[in-house]
């Protein structure tokens, strides 16, 4: 069982990140919460990834100060595109890299394998440990990598987008199961580009490009002006069921739709 | 070369028997043994990580502080062995930084340093005949140091990948993932760099420069074609490099070839065995192993995408980050 850390978790105050002398990251302060769960957004390049690896400890800021609390155990799950699927692992041997500091343990001990098969079936997957990576469905793979996140026993969970180039069916699968984690306690931070897939449903986002322009509540931060200012392109926010939809402004493809009507 | 007009009668106990009369052929057949044992076992991290080619390179590389030693009397494995360690952390380093993919990095770093040797056997002609055994290999000249040198090779690279053997497994998969879990990726690739270094020099006297690369590459792709299991692919690879330096060893004394040729070749029977047995879908996964890794090596693309073998979700075609 988790341990519970005095709040925030993490802070960052004044951060600043480059890489040689183009600048990343300017000036971010933010706070990740205990139990909380916040959803960064922003186009290509506006450091999203480097803020997460800040966050993991792995980028150092140029300017600014990190604070993490006393004993943060953070877990970390990539982005699907970058697993090699086609590597000899099966999903246990996955899950076991959560442990490896031991040495000369090639083989998981008794207790280890007890674990494994508990987090699997924790997240819906039990019956497939001996299975290989690749021959699992899109939500089953992402439940692997969390999985393996989880066998750490984290107090913060980041991922790198972890919905991205999987299909709605799966979209749904995995942010259930995070919404799910979260209750439970376990905070979280995501990055993704899907605003109306992941981000709306969020209680916290955060609208980044290279600046933070705006974090809040979706129905507070998914307004016009913010998503113009972050993604440089003009947006309307419209509402459907009570949750804030953002689409393309029309008048901005009024070149595309006259060619199509002419057609 | 060896002559084989000392076969006696037909049968198979002669044939295994015979050669042993002779104390560098036994020296031999150990050395084989374990040079083919020990470069399939590293293999399979070389392979995985796609970087197919360091062995290649790196017994090229070696070649060149090979060169330096004889040209000013140093003893070969310590100042190969630097020269080869130094080539093997440049090219970790240049590849980690992702500026340009591993088989380039080899390429540019290696061969300069294969140039520098060729350059020094002009300069300095007593250099050449020590180098020519290298570049092709030779079992004439294997003696008891050798053979207690491979052995204690072997037995510390098997210690150290048992010891290390979940961070080198992690670091292998995902880098990235790794050094974020607290596996410090860095020291355990330049590790890797110098078991392979302790490897290669140890192997080049029998497999020389130029067939190094395949004991390093052929036993575990074979391997990988027999399995999807990363530990089962370890000793698989072993074995298979092991016994193909056995075999080799055995038809380099019969057949009077050089002894790198006969194991490479013994290494490709097997191959085309598996390959006939397990069809081209087994091959496939190699191949999309290797270029996951030289994908993932780079950061600029998507790894093969997911195959859902009966599953009831599938995954859309993914597209790569910009």
């Amino acid at each position: 069982m988790t341990t519970t850390l005095p709040t925030p978790l993490l802070t960052l105050s004044g951060v600043s990140c480059h890489y040689g002398h183009e600048a990343v990251l300017e000036a971010i302060d933010f706070e990740v919460s205990g139990g909380g769960f916040t959803g960064i957004v922003g186009p290509s390049g506006s450091g999203k990834t480097t803020l997460l690896r800040t966050l993991l400890g792995t980028v150092t800021p140029t300017t600014g100060t990190v604070n993490r609390a006393d004993g943060l155990r953070i877990g970390y799950v990539p982005q699907v595109e970058t697993i090699n699927w086609s590597f000899p692992v099966t999903v246990a041997e996955v899950v076991l890299m959560a442990r490896p500091q031991r040495p000369f343990a090639p083989w998981a001990t008794t207790r280890e394998r007890a674990e494994v098969a508990d987090i699997l079936e924790r997240l819906g997957i039990g019956a497939l440990g001996r299975r290989h990576i690749r021959e699992l469905s899109g939500g089953q793979q992402q439940r692997v990598f969390i999985a393996r996140a989880l066998l750490g026993d984290p107090h913060l969970l980041i991922m790198d987008e972890p919905t991205s180039g999987v299909d709605v069916r799966t979209r749904h699968e995995v942010i259930h199961m995070l919404a799910d984690l979260n209750t439970k306690g376990l905070a979280m931070v995501l990055s993704t580009h899907d605003l109306n897939g992941i981000a709306t449903h969020l209680p916290n986002i955060v609208c980044l490009n290279k600046r933070i322009m705006g974090e809040g509540s979706p129905r507070d931060v998914l307004t016009a002006e913010v998503l113009e200012q972050t993604y440089g392109a003009p947006m309307d926010v419209l509402e459907h069921a009570g949750m804030p939809i953002i689409v393309d402004r029309a008048s901005d493809w009024a070149d595309v739709i006259a060619l199509r009507t002419s057609a | 070369m060896i002559t084989a007009g000392v076969i006696g009668s037909s049968g198979v106990v002669d044939v295994l028997i015979d050669p042993l009369r002779y104390e560098f052929v036994r020296h031999a057949l150990v050395v084989c043994a374990f040079a083919g044992g020990l470069c399939g076992l590293l293999g399979v991290f070389v392979t995985l990580k796609g970087m197919s080619y360091i062995g290649h390179g790196l017994s090229h590389a070696i070649f060149g502080g090979a060169a330096i030693c004889a040209a000013i009397g140093l003893n070969f494995f310590v100042g190969a062995g630097i020269w080869g360690m130094a080539t093997g952390l440049g090219v970790s380093r240049v590849t980690r930084r992702k500026l340009i993919a591993a088989d380039a990095a080899i390429g540019v770093i290696t061969t300069a340093s294969f140039a520098f040797g060729i350059a020094l056997l002009g300069l300095y002609s007593r250099v050449k005949q020590s180098i020519e055994a290298t570049v092709f290999g030779s079992v004439l000249g294997v003696s008891t140091t050798d053979v207690l040198v491979i052995i204690g090779v072997t037995i510390a690279t098997v210690v150290v990948v048992v010891a290390y053997y979940r961070p080198l497994l992690f670091t292998t998969f995902d880098s990235d993932v790794a050094e974020v879990s607290g596996v410090r990726t860095e020291r355990i690739d330049a590790l890797l760099m110098l078991l392979l270094c302790g490897a290669i020099l140890t192997s080049m006297k029998v497999l020389g420069v130029t067939l190094i690369a395949a004991a390093l590459v052929v036993p575990p792709v074979i391997a990988r074609m027999l399995t999807n299991s990363f530990s089962r692919m370890l000793w698989l690879s072993s074995a298979i490099g092991a016994g193909s330096g056995l075999v080799g060893m055995y038809l380099s004394y019969h057949l009077d070839i050089s002894s790198g040729a006969t194991i490479v070749l013994v290494n490709f029977v097997i191959f085309a065995g598996v390959f006939a047995v397990t069809g081209p879908r087994a091959l496939r996964r190699t191949a999309m192993a290797a270029n996951a890794a030289n994908a993932a090596a780079v950061g600029t693309g998507p790894a093969a995408p997911a195959a859902p073998a009966g599953a009831e979700l599938s995954l859309e075609p993914r597209i790569g980050r910009v």
